[in-house]
């Protein structure tokens, strides 16, 4: 395999490189490498942090957080974004933050082991000329370094919920079912509607219209029902779910914005669901959660019937609860 | 990287064919990851082997890279065994264009068998998916499952024990699917909101329903039709639905050979069609009730062409069969159709006059056989031949059959 090789030995010489400066971590973020071609075998030689352990962001590396997160088997997230210094991002009303080229998008998913964090692995969506790609790194048994693995893993992992499961690491064509849209790779998590006005003031220099309108997780016992469970579907189910993606043959399409009844559910037939519609009629049949397709489908971990069929390896049970209280609340035919 | 250097050297000699790669993978340890990692490397042209064998599998495949082959050393030699599968919702997903998947199989994947979505230009040869369990309602939906692609090539394939359609095309165009075998499925060969597609010369058997026709609403694709079904063998399709409730052929009766639903411009002829006794041939209205503007549930120009068959509905899976079989001198007549129209006379179902039929006569869309009020059958003659032009997989897809 001549062209594997051949991305080795490139990986081993920007190694060589950045072991040299092995002495003084990178205070700064390595712009030359997000904007080259090249697929890095180590997560370091980015530089988005400043210790080989990746705990300590390096310049211009911000951390943020979402209202409503996308849940993956209980993992603790750590999001960053990078923008260059030399380039600036925009806002597009409620929609996600126009990052430029040479931006990037890093995301640890860790479980906690006592009074530490371990990390499991970091994706990175990189902002290239030629469009966006992701990448995963699984961090090693020492947490030194996390390096590239194109085909994903499996890593034993406690959740906070005490199961012990086999969490699984995405491989990078899965990256796209998820995060592509249109045949081209994108940005999910990042919409202004899902992120702090505070926050977004000080990124952006502005809060655009429709900023911070889903609900946060925390106070999802108080939000409005209907909020709750649309921004959890929005968050966990709408990249997928929605025209253009993976998902679109359903004809589902749970995106936040979508006000039509039928295409986010309501009294809609499965189309492709096999075993996964669990002998139900409808994917939301109004005041009956136990009837619905939805709720069934989330509510299990059988691949082949569970939803979502990526990043998840166990049932949240507090998303279930949310879609549940919705569905329940509907007044009934 | 060498192979940017391949290339450079290559496009000064105009030697371009060398460029391609045949990368084997073989069975064993790690097989997951290195097959994985040789679909994500693969570049256009490649060519991805699989040694004979059998490679077990923790999790789906994907491959997103165009104009690649997946080879293996033959539908019983190279077998991905999915019998241990922990996640992801199919075997194989293929998202990229030009994609030929030949020679070899999936057994026991817990969604779908192979699912190529958006995949422009894919040819099936000699791929089997198999649940090696028979039939079960706890099997995968689809084994061979195109969808929302144009140009699809389905030839010498076999698929066994799904608890959806065995081979289905969904939301598609310009479709071939041929001298393939679908045993024991609930619908053995389905083509679903798809146009231009010809169906022909395949084994379809022991299905709960052998050939379905269908069209849907609420879906976003939609207008089906132009569909071509000859030379099929459709025999003995007499499994009990084991189809989730829920999925639109959990209402396929038992015994069902070819039905179409929906759909405009169907030519159903020169088939075989033996042993499914609730109806040999049945052409229906869509049953249920819908919300989509945009969806006509009528069937529209389907012509019942010439069919050797036995003599019917020898023991129909209806509310009331008995008095049918007693009205119909105990045989349903071989054509089945719900006397709805879209138009009264519109010229929505003509049959060779040489087939027997009978008819339902539903009073409105939507109604149940409980409403029916059954009699002959009153449908047109069959009238001048159509055009085929544009049907079927695109000449270029042929080229890439061996």
């Amino acid at each position: 395999m001549i062209r594997h090789l051949g991305i080795l030995a490139a990986a081993a010489a920007t190694l060589a490189v950045s072991a040299g400066v092995q002495a003084t971590p990178p205070p700064v973020v390595h712009d030359w490498v997000i904007q080259s071609d090249a697929i890095p075998k180590k997560l370091s030689e980015f530089g988005f942090f400043q210790d080989w352990r990746g705990r300590e962001p390096s310049m211009d590396v911000v951390p943020y957080r979402l209202n409503t997160p996308l849940f993956s088997d209980g993992a603790t997230k750590l999001r960053y974004v990078y923008v260059p210094s030399t380039a600036k991002a925009e806002s597009d009303g409620p929609g996600l933050l126009q990052l430029p080229v040479g931006s990037a998008l890093i995301k640890t998913f860790a479980f906690e082991e006592g009074d530490d964090l371990r990390y499991i692995e970091t994706r990175v969506l990189l902002h290239r000329a030629e469009g966006w790609v992701a990448l995963p790194y699984v961090w090693n048994e020492e947490q030194t370094e996390a390096t590239l693995a194109l085909a994903g893993a499996r890593r034993e992992v406690t959740t906070p919920y005490g199961e012990r499961i086999s969490y699984r690491v995405p491989n990078k064509n899965q990256c796209k079912e998820c995060h592509g849209l249109d045949g081209a790779v994108t940005p999910i998590g990042p919409k202004a509607r899902n992120m702090s006005a505070q926050w977004l003031q000080s990124f952006l220099g502005e809060v655009p219209e429709g900023a911070d309108t889903l609900p946060m997780w925390e106070d999802r016992e108080t939000a409005d029902p209907a909020a709750a469970a649309r921004a959890y579907l929005d968050v966990n189910c709408a990249h997928c779910h929605r025209q253009g993606a993976t998902a679109s043959n359903s004809g589902l399409d749970l995106r936040w914005e979508n006000d039509d009844p039928h295409g986010f559910g309501i009294n809609k037939r499965p189309v492709a669901a096999g075993r996964g519609s669990g002998g139900l009629m409808f994917d939301i049949v109004p005041g009956d959660p136990e009837a619905s397709i939805l709720v069934y489908r989330m509510a299990s971990d059988e691949p082949g019937v569970a939803m979502p069929e990526l990043g998840k390896g166990t049932v949240h049970e507090e998303g279930v609860e949310v879609v549940e209280r919705w569905i329940a609340g509907m007044p009934a035919k | 990287m060498i192979r940017t250097l391949m290339a450079a050297t290559a496009l000064a000699t105009l030697a371009s064919p060398a460029l391609a790669e045949t990368i084997t993978v073989a069975p064993g340890d790690g097989a997951q990851d290195r097959l994985q990692e040789a679909l994500i490397l693969a570049e256009p042209g490649d060519e991805i082997v699989l040694e004979a064998g059998r490679f077990e599998l923790t999790d789906g495949l994907s491959l997103d890279a165009d104009g690649v082959t997946v080879r293996g050393a033959g539908m019983h030699a190279s077998v991905l065994d999915f019998t241990g599968q922990r996640g992801a919702g199919e075997g194989l997903l293929v998202t990229s264009d030009g994609v030929t998947l030949r020679d070899f199989a999936v057994e026991n994947p817990q969604g779908d068998g192979i699912k190529s979505k958006g995949a422009d230009d894919i040819v099936y040869q000699g791929i089997r998916v198999t649940w090696t369990n028979g039939p079960a309602a706890t099997n995968g939906a689809y084994g061979i499952y195109p969808v929302e692609s144009t140009g699809v090539m389905i030839d010498g394939c076999e698929v066994s024990g799904a608890s959806d359609a065995g081979i289905y095309v969904g939301q598609s165009s310009r479709i071939t699917v041929r001298n393939s075998t679908a045993r024991a499925n609930v619908a053995g060969i389905e083509i679903e909101n798809s146009r231009k597609a010809i169906v022909e010369r395949n084994f379809v058997t022991e299905n709960t329903g052998g050939i379905l026709i269908f069209d849907l609403p609420g879906l976003p694709v939609k207008n089906g039709g132009e569909v071509l079904v000859r030379n099929n063998l459709v025999a003995n399709n007499t499994t009990a639905n084991f189809a989730p409730k829920g999925n639109i052929v959990a209402s396929v009766r038992r015994g069902t050979g070819i039905m179409v639903m929906a759909n405009d411009i169907v030519w159903v002829g020169q088939n075989l069609i033996y042993e499914n006794p609730t109806a040999p041939i049945m052409v229906i209205a869509y049953p249920m009730a819908f919300d989509d503007p945009e969806y006509n549930p009528y069937p529209r120009e389907i012509t019942i062409d010439w069919n050797e068959t036995d003599e019917g509905g020898t023991d129909p899976q209806f509310e009331g069969a008995e008095q049918l079989l007693a009205a119909f001198g105990g045989v349903l007549p071989p054509v089945m159709w719900d006397g709805l129209e879209e138009t009264p006379d519109g010229g929505t179902l003509m049959v060779h006059p040489d087939m027997k039929g009978w008819s339902v006569n539903l009073p409105a869309q939507g109604k149940g056989i409980e409403s029916a009020n059954p009699g002959p059958l009153d449908a047109g003659l069959i009238g001048q031949p159509i055009s085929i032009e544009g049907w079927g997989a695109p000449e270029a897809l042929e080229a890439r059959l061996k």
